[in-house]
Formats: C-alpha cells, structure tokens, sequence
C-alpha cells in the first residue's frame, strides 16, 4: 500500500499543463491499475438458490483483493468463480459475466481445465496430495506436460513459497510428514510450480497457528510482485495487513422466505474501508458491531 | 409442567452406588455376541482340520514330488495318475481370463462411477451393478454354455462347445461388479480436497482420476482385485458347466479343460467309497486350492501395503 501512495504523480513530457494536473490531483495520486477480472452482474447459485446475487467489481493486477464478510455471505462461492471451481458442484449456475484480460470467463469455448492453469487455487484446510514432497510440487508440471528442467522447476515453487530451506534435504519425505504451516506453503509452492497468473487463496490461513499465518502472510507481500491475489478470509487483521483493495460482503434475508443471499456491500482500498468506509454496514462489520 | 420438578439429586431414595443386581443381560449379549464371531474362526479351523487328515493320508500314498510333477490327471482311470499339474493350470487359465474382463471393466466402472457419472446415473447403475453379483452362478453357467459360446463361434472362434475362454469370460463378467463396487467405495472414500486440489492446478478429469484418485485407492482397489481372484480360483459351477471336464494342459483357450474346483465338484457328485484313494484326492486338491488362494492373498497383502498412499 504505502509504495503505491508515495509513487510520485507522473510527470511526463507534457509538461507544464501536465504538471498542473497533476499538482490538482495530489489529495489523490492517481495510481495505474491494470483490470485484471472484470466481474459484472454476478449471480451464483445452488439448487436454484442464489448464494450471492448481483456483484460487479474489478480486480487488479499485481494487487491482493481480499474479500471480508461474515459466515454466509457468498465469499467463498465468489473466489471459487475465478477458477470455475463451482464447474465441479452439479447443482451450481453461475450467471454474469467475468472478464479476465478481456476475455469472458464462462464464455462457450472456454475450457474450465485451461482456465485453471492460469488461475491457481489454495484452499483452507492445507490438502498435499499423499504423495511425497517433490511430487506434490511436481505434480503440476506433469500434467502440463512439462518434463524438461522439472528439478529446477520444483527446487524455484519451493524457493518462491519460502520452504525450500526446510525441506531440501527431504524431498523425497511425504508431505504429510510437514506441519500444518509447512503444508499450505507446499500447497502455495504446488500452485506456483505451474506459473500461474492469479493465486486464488480460499482462507489460506485459518487452518494455522499465528507463526505459520505470519509466514503465508509476509509470503503474499512476496508474491505480489510476480502475481495478481485474490484471497478470502473472515479475519479482519489478516485483510487490513495484506490487501490493497478490499470487498465486503454481506448477508441479506429475505424476511418472508428466510432465504439469505450474499451481496457485494462496498469495494474500495483497504485503508478507506476501515477506516473511513461508505456504508454503515461495513463500518460496523469493521469496528466489531456485527458479524 | 412437570419439567419443573426437574431439580438436581431430586431421585428418591437414599444416595446408592452401588447397582441393585448384577446385569446379568449384559453378560449374556457379550458371550451371544463372542459366539457370533467365533463361528467363522472355528469353521475356518474345522475347514483346516478336515482337509489335513484325509490330505495326509492321501500323501502317504502318493508322494507329495510325484503329484506336483506330474503332468497326468487320471484318478479314476486304472492305472490311475496323480500328476496336479493339468487342474492346476486348467484353474489357472481360467482365472486368467476371468481377470482380463474383470479387473479393466470391474476398475472402469468403478472410475465411472465415483469420478464421471452426474448423481443421478450413479444412483440408477449402482444398484443394478449390484442386482448382476446377486445371480446365481449355475445361471452364468448356462448362460456360458447355450448363449456365450456359441456367440464366440458366431464370431468365427472355433471354440468346442467346452471351452475354457467362454467359462473364464463370462466369469470375467460375473466378477465386474465385485471389484466395480469394492473399488468404487475405495475411491468414493478418497477427500474431496485432495481432487479440489488436483483440479485447481489445471488437472483433467481423467488426470484427477488416474493419478490422484486411483493411487490414493490403491489398497481399496488391490483388495478388490484379490478378492475377485480368490473367487475365480474358487468358482465351481461356471467351469463345471461351460469348461468341460478334460484334465489336459493346454494353454488354448479353446479347448476344454478341468479345473481344481470343477474336479472336486464332479468327482463328489459321483460315486467314488468313502476312504478310497479316489475320496482321499478330493481332499488333497481341496487342500491345495486352500493353500494357492492363501499364499494368494498374502501377497496382496504386502503388495498393498507397500504402494499404498495413506492420505489424512
């Protein structure tokens, strides 16, 4: 957050004109922000039950997105859209569109398969394969395919997720011999081995003691460099320590047929969301009144 | 409401730990059930016991070398032969071709079933999987005899009217829903989170399938596989009906051939003394068998434990 602040307004060969622009512009420095999803209208639903209706945002590149909300608001049903993970689930619609580098998500001739090559996924509870520690991370790059330089390959997602130190002299061990920390970071390291170019996290730390949540969270700082990161999580602190931009949802009940439905309440930069948020219910949500 | 009166220490009569009586019913059901269980363990001894003591009394006969090596079955000819070989391939080739329709189809269906089919064409096939294990096995060997070989000669097969390719096939069949419904449990058992994860690395349905679902199955799958060849080995009524009773050693499955179980089934239904050497044989056969499946499944058992991925 604090780099893209103090980035200095763009002083270009324009000049003076430019320049005063600019100088009219300084309570809010234009910051350059690549759309990477455009997501308009969406609606998902189960069984013909909407668990989240009617969101439209834009993610950007190089960012962390983070998606705050209570239990029930559709958080987890929305990231899993990203990388049409809802495909899975037989009862799932999803309608809307997403638009990720212009090109419609849930467009006829988009292959769900290909759209997770590009768009990886880390989920809550840490899930390595039972396989050992090398063809966890392996385990990517053999289905795409790619055989050449595979030990490179795996030594740089290691490296990358920052667990190479821990683990190369025991790659050959099963991933279930790491700890829990140890375990997402693998799972992080797997998605990276394929070169993404988004990282879905769904809770990624809240399977995790506060050291390992430390290790993901300085990891994401990392990764945002090289990755675009979408990450859900219900813990308000992990968002206002990680995140340039942050949506919040919220839950609304139909008082005739108790059906509760997610909806997308505000989406801005994370510092103006807590602490200087639009809606009421977001400021509520953030100081602790609710949820 | 009577609810009120719910107060604690509220049940009448002086504070008594002790119990009233013993409870004696508990006594009863644990030795009721200890029974239960040790049927099948002292069935398995008794199985044991009786076929030793007319084996051993067989072998004292005919050397032990002389059975293995002989390659001539005659029991009841005059002179009679003790070579084992021929019901020992006969059962072995029959088997084989049991497994070449049984474990691909029985495991196909299975990776169908748990990883393709939407629920509702799961829920319908399932139970007529099932509906298949539950026919009788004189029926599939009629089935063998008067529809399946003749269809094989239709197919330009010049097979006898007893064959041991139209046993071991439609034994093949009988076995698909065995490894089918064992294998499917195993890989229905496997998390959720572990295909979530496949998928989410851009991996394909049959990807997911093939190298995450089916190795962390891999000892459901074995099991399967073993308990189906068990079977095999130990089918009677098929190959009694459909193979013919030649003992001969040929690996032409379209000549007849007697197998170990098909000889103990047609020489018990004839009219061979009790304690003659002919009775003595069947035991001795029946011990064999008892030992093949045996070692059979022993190996299966390290093989499985030494491949298998244990997940969380």
């Amino acid at each position: 957050m604090p780099d893209m602040e103090n980035a200095p307004a763009p002083v270009t060969i324009a000049g003076v004109r430019d320049r005063r622009v600019a100088e009219r512009q300084q309570a809010e420095p234009p910051v350059h922000r690549d759309v990477l999803f455009d997501v308009d209208g969406l609606t998902a639903s189960y069984s013909g039950v909407p668990a989240l209706r009617d969101v439209s945002l834009e993610i950007y590149k190089n960012h962390i997105t983070a998606f705050i909300g209570p239990s029930g608001c559709g958080k987890s049903t929305f990231i899993r859209c990203f990388n049409r993970m809802n495909d899975l689930i037989p009862t799932a619609l999803v309608e809307g569109t997403i638009r990720y580098h212009g090109l419609d998500l849930y467009g006829p001739e988009v292959d769900s398969v290909e759209v997770r090559k590009r768009i990886g996924m880390v989920f809550q509870k840490p899930n390595p394969f039972p396989k050992s520690i090398y063809d966890n991370v392996a385990f990517g790059p053999r289905v795409l395919g790619w055989k050449d330089g595979l030990d490179d390959r795996v030594e740089q997602a290691l490296r990358q997720a920052a667990l190479w130190d821990e683990v190369k002299n025991r790659l050959k061990a099963s991933a279930y011999s790491l700890s829990g920390g140890q375990q997402q970071r693998l799972c992080i390291a797997r998605c990276l081995a394929v070169q993404p170019d988004v990282l879905l996290m769904d809770e990624p730390a809240s399977a995790l003691d506060p050291i390992s949540t430390t290790a993901i969270e300085d990891l994401m700082h990392g990764l945002k460099e090289a990755y675009t990161i979408v990450i859900v999580t219900h813990n308000m602190q992990q968002a206002a320590r990680v995140a340039d931009m942050t949506a919040f949802f919220s839950v609304e009940v139909d008082e005739e047929s108790d059906r509760r439905t997610g909806i997308l309440v505000e989406y801005d930069e994370t510092p103006t969301i807590f602490t200087n948020p639009g809606d009421k219910r977001t400021e509520d949500y953030v100081t602790g009144r609710f949820g | 409401m009577a609810t009120s009166d719910l107060t604690a220490g509220a049940q009448p009569g002086p504070i008594r730990l002790r119990a009233e009586r013993r409870r004696i019913g508990e006594d009863v059901v644990k030795a009721v059930l200890a029974l239960c269980a040790l049927v099948s363990v002292a069935t398995t001894v008794g199985i044991v016991v009786a076929l030793v003591e007319p084996s051993l009394e067989f072998f004292r006969e005919i050397s032990v070398v002389d059975f293995f090596s002989g390659d001539r079955w005659a029991p009841l000819f005059t002179p009679p032969s003790f070579g084992v070989q021929p019901l020992l391939v006969g059962t072995l080739t029959v088997t084989f071709w049991a497994c070449v329709v049984a474990l691909p189809f029985g495991l196909g269906a299975a990776i169908y079933l748990s990883e393709y089919a939407p629920p509702r064409v799961r829920g319908a096939l399932k139970p007529a999987l099932e509906v298949l294990a539950g026919i009788p096995t004189v029926v599939y060997g009629f089935f063998a005899l008067t529809f399946f070989t003749p269809l094989l000669g239709d197919l330009g097969l010049e097979v006898g009217i007893f064959n041991v390719l139209s046993a071991g096939l439609v034994m093949g069949v009988m076995l698909i829903p065995t490894v089918a419904s064992i294998s499917e449990d195993a890989m229905t058992a496997v998390p959720q989170e572990l295909r979530d994860g496949a998928y989410g690395l851009g991996a394909s349905r049959l990807q997911v399938a093939t190298r995450i679902v089916v190795p962390a199955a891999i000892s459901g799958i074995v099991a399967s596989y073993v308990l189906a060849i068990s079977r095999a080995v130990g089918e009677t009524m098929i190959v009694l009906i459909a193979a013919g009773g030649l003992a001969q050693i040929t690996f032409d499955p379209r000549e007849p051939a007697q197998t170990m179980t098909a000889f103990i089934g047609a020489t018990g239904l004839g009219d061979v003394p009790t304690g003659s050497i002919e009775y003595k044989t069947i035991f001795a056969v029946g011990l064999t068998l008892f030992v093949l499946t045996f070692a059979m499944n022993m190996l299966s058992i390290r093989l499985v434990r030494r491949f298998r991925e244990v997940y969380e």
